[in-house]
């Protein structure tokens, strides 16, 4: 599959991976790993955004990422302003669109958006002019987690293209796992989602991935096993019999992680259940890439945050 | 294609190969003059690099031994780009590579042409946040003038008079294909 190069992202917000061409997630790749180096500097920040203000819209509770997100933008000298709906007028009953139009008031060059409503970045994004940033949206997309999962493994292994990468865990209603799917299918990877029946997405075939009730065959030679956190503030009702069996069944366990390769890493998008999906031995063992993941995190939005900030690809550039 | 000879602009050669070579060499022989050889090169990207690596192997003929070599991306660092020129787009983003610690040594900031000097300014506000070096010099191949910053290079290895809307291209074998500076009448100034 050729990838067309971009220097440019062609939209002003970062929603989904769906919109995205292959070539705009090479830049946003490439931009990163660039990137990285400022948390290494003597001093780390650059003056790339200055005079930019940035609100973090959380709708729905985040450490890791709304944390990511803001060191991110002050890497960038951006101003930072936090929302977050408990304890603000969302919890009063104002609607996110008459959120969104106060907040517009303040000025800023960027919104970026966790909500628990698939599709509210992409309403948001429709009716106010600055660029807006998905940070996570109900079961849909997770846009910055699949990129920095993405960074993670063109480290470890070069290139995306011909890569096989295992998800397992509550892929239903797993935002992570779509965005992945669908970032992968798009470079060229092999996707193989692990769930009991219960937990596997209804749309799976659509998504271009194949799917296993058992996660013993998906391992067989798989280059990345992504294990995703059991999700049970968005389950109606409990969809498996225990958290004991579901370990036994579909734990990521060493004695499992041995039917990968060799070169195998695992990853995880946190927060984790040690125990639930995950042996503290596969957590904290050498394959795991689960805090470089962290890091690229930062640089990722970095990288979105910075090509944002500029003109778009059928702008005329002056040289 | 040669930068002579690409039709979209009447340009004239104003240094071939050897006149580059010669040149590169006595700009070698300016800064160990000025500086010794305790100090480190640090190309700006595109055209510094190629630049700062063939004063580094100037400097290491003369003397026996190694100089340490860097890159400088200055996108970060640009007045012409950003949220606040929405026209623009970003530049793609490239290597910064520094072989070692700058504070207190002698850094030579290493440039093709020197214009505006708002590369220059960059550059140094680029490099200071890597550290609190000795001293900070400045070498470029070419000065062409229009200075639109108080900045003047410390060493310099052909001074040119152009008009502001004149071309200048310097061409490096690495990046280029070919080596030589030529200027004429066209629409972009190299800075």
């Amino acid at each position: 599959m050729p990838i067309e190069a971009a220097t440019a992202l062609s939209g002003k917000d970062v929603v989904g991976i769906g919109h995205l061409s292959t070539g705009e997630i090479q830049l946003i790749l490439d931009t990163a790993e660039e990137l990285l180096d400022v948390a290494e500097r003597p001093i780390k920040k650059v003056p790339a955004l200055r005079g930019s203000t940035v609100v973090n819209l959380f709708m729905e509770p985040s450490t890791r990422t709304r944390f990511s997100f803001e060191v991110a933008e002050k890497r960038l000298s951006a101003d930072t302003l936090n929302f977050s709906s408990s304890g603000s007028s969302v919890s009063k009953g104002e609607t996110l669109l008459d959120t969104a139009r106060n907040l517009m008031a303040m000025a800023p060059d960027f919104i970026v958006i966790r909500h628990p409503n698939s599709g509210a970045p992409h309403r948001l994004a429709e009716v106010v002019p600055v660029s807006i940033i998905n940070a996570g949206d109900g079961i849909n997309e997770h846009p910055t987690q699949a990129l920095l999962d993405a960074l993670t493994m063109r480290q470890r292994f070069g290139s995306l293209a011909g890569l096989k990468v295992v998800i397992a865990g509550d892929i239903r209603h797993s935002r992570v796992a779509r965005s992945n799917a669908f970032l992968l299918t798009k470079m060229g990877a092999e996707v193989r989602f692990v769930a009991p029946a219960s937990l596997l997405p209804l749309d799976v075939e659509d998504l271009g991935v194949s799917s296993f009730l058992r996660i013993e065959p998906a391992l067989e030679g798989a280059d990345v096993v992504m294990m995703l956190r059991i999700q049970l503030e968005r389950q109606k009702k409990i969809n498996f019999p225990s958290m004991r069996e579901y370990f036994d069944f579909f734990a990521l366990t060493p004695e499992r992680l041995r039917l990968a390769a060799d070169h195998a890493v695992v990853m995880h998008p946190g927060p984790m259940n040690r125990g639930v999906e995950i042996d503290s031995l596969v957590a904290d063992g050498e394959q795991s890439v689960i805090l470089d993941q962290v890091t690229n995190g930062v640089a990722v939005r970095m990288a979105i945050l910075y090509l944002l900030a500029g003109g778009r690809s059928e702008a005329a550039s002056d040289s | 294609m040669t930068a002579a000879d690409d039709g979209s602009t009447a340009l004239h050669q104003v240094l071939d190969k050897s006149g580059m070579a010669h040149t590169v060499a006595r700009m070698a022989a300016e800064i160990l003059e000025r500086d010794g050889d305790d100090l480190m090169l640090v190309g700006i990207h595109t055209r510094g690099v190629p630049l700062a690596d063939r004063l580094a192997r100037a400097l290491e003929e003369a003397t026996g031994r190694k100089v340490a070599v860097g890159w400088l991306d200055i996108s970060l660092y640009r007045d012409d780009v950003g949220p606040w020129r929405p026209a623009h787009q970003q530049p793609v983003l490239k290597e910064t590579v520094l072989p070692d610690s700058i504070d207190d040594r002698v850094i030579y900031l290493i440039d093709d042409v020197i214009f505006t000097g708002r590369t220059t300014r960059a550059g140094l506000d680029t490099l200071l946040d890597w550290g609190r070096p000795l001293a900070v010099r400045l070498a470029v191949l070419v000065d062409r003038g229009h200075r639109e910053l108080p900045i003047a290079a410390d060493i310099v290895g052909k001074v040119l008079n152009t008009a502001r809307d004149e071309d200048v291209r310097v061409r490096f074998a690495e990046v280029d294909g070919e080596d030589g500076v030529w200027v004429g009448s066209g629409v972009n100034g190299a800075d």
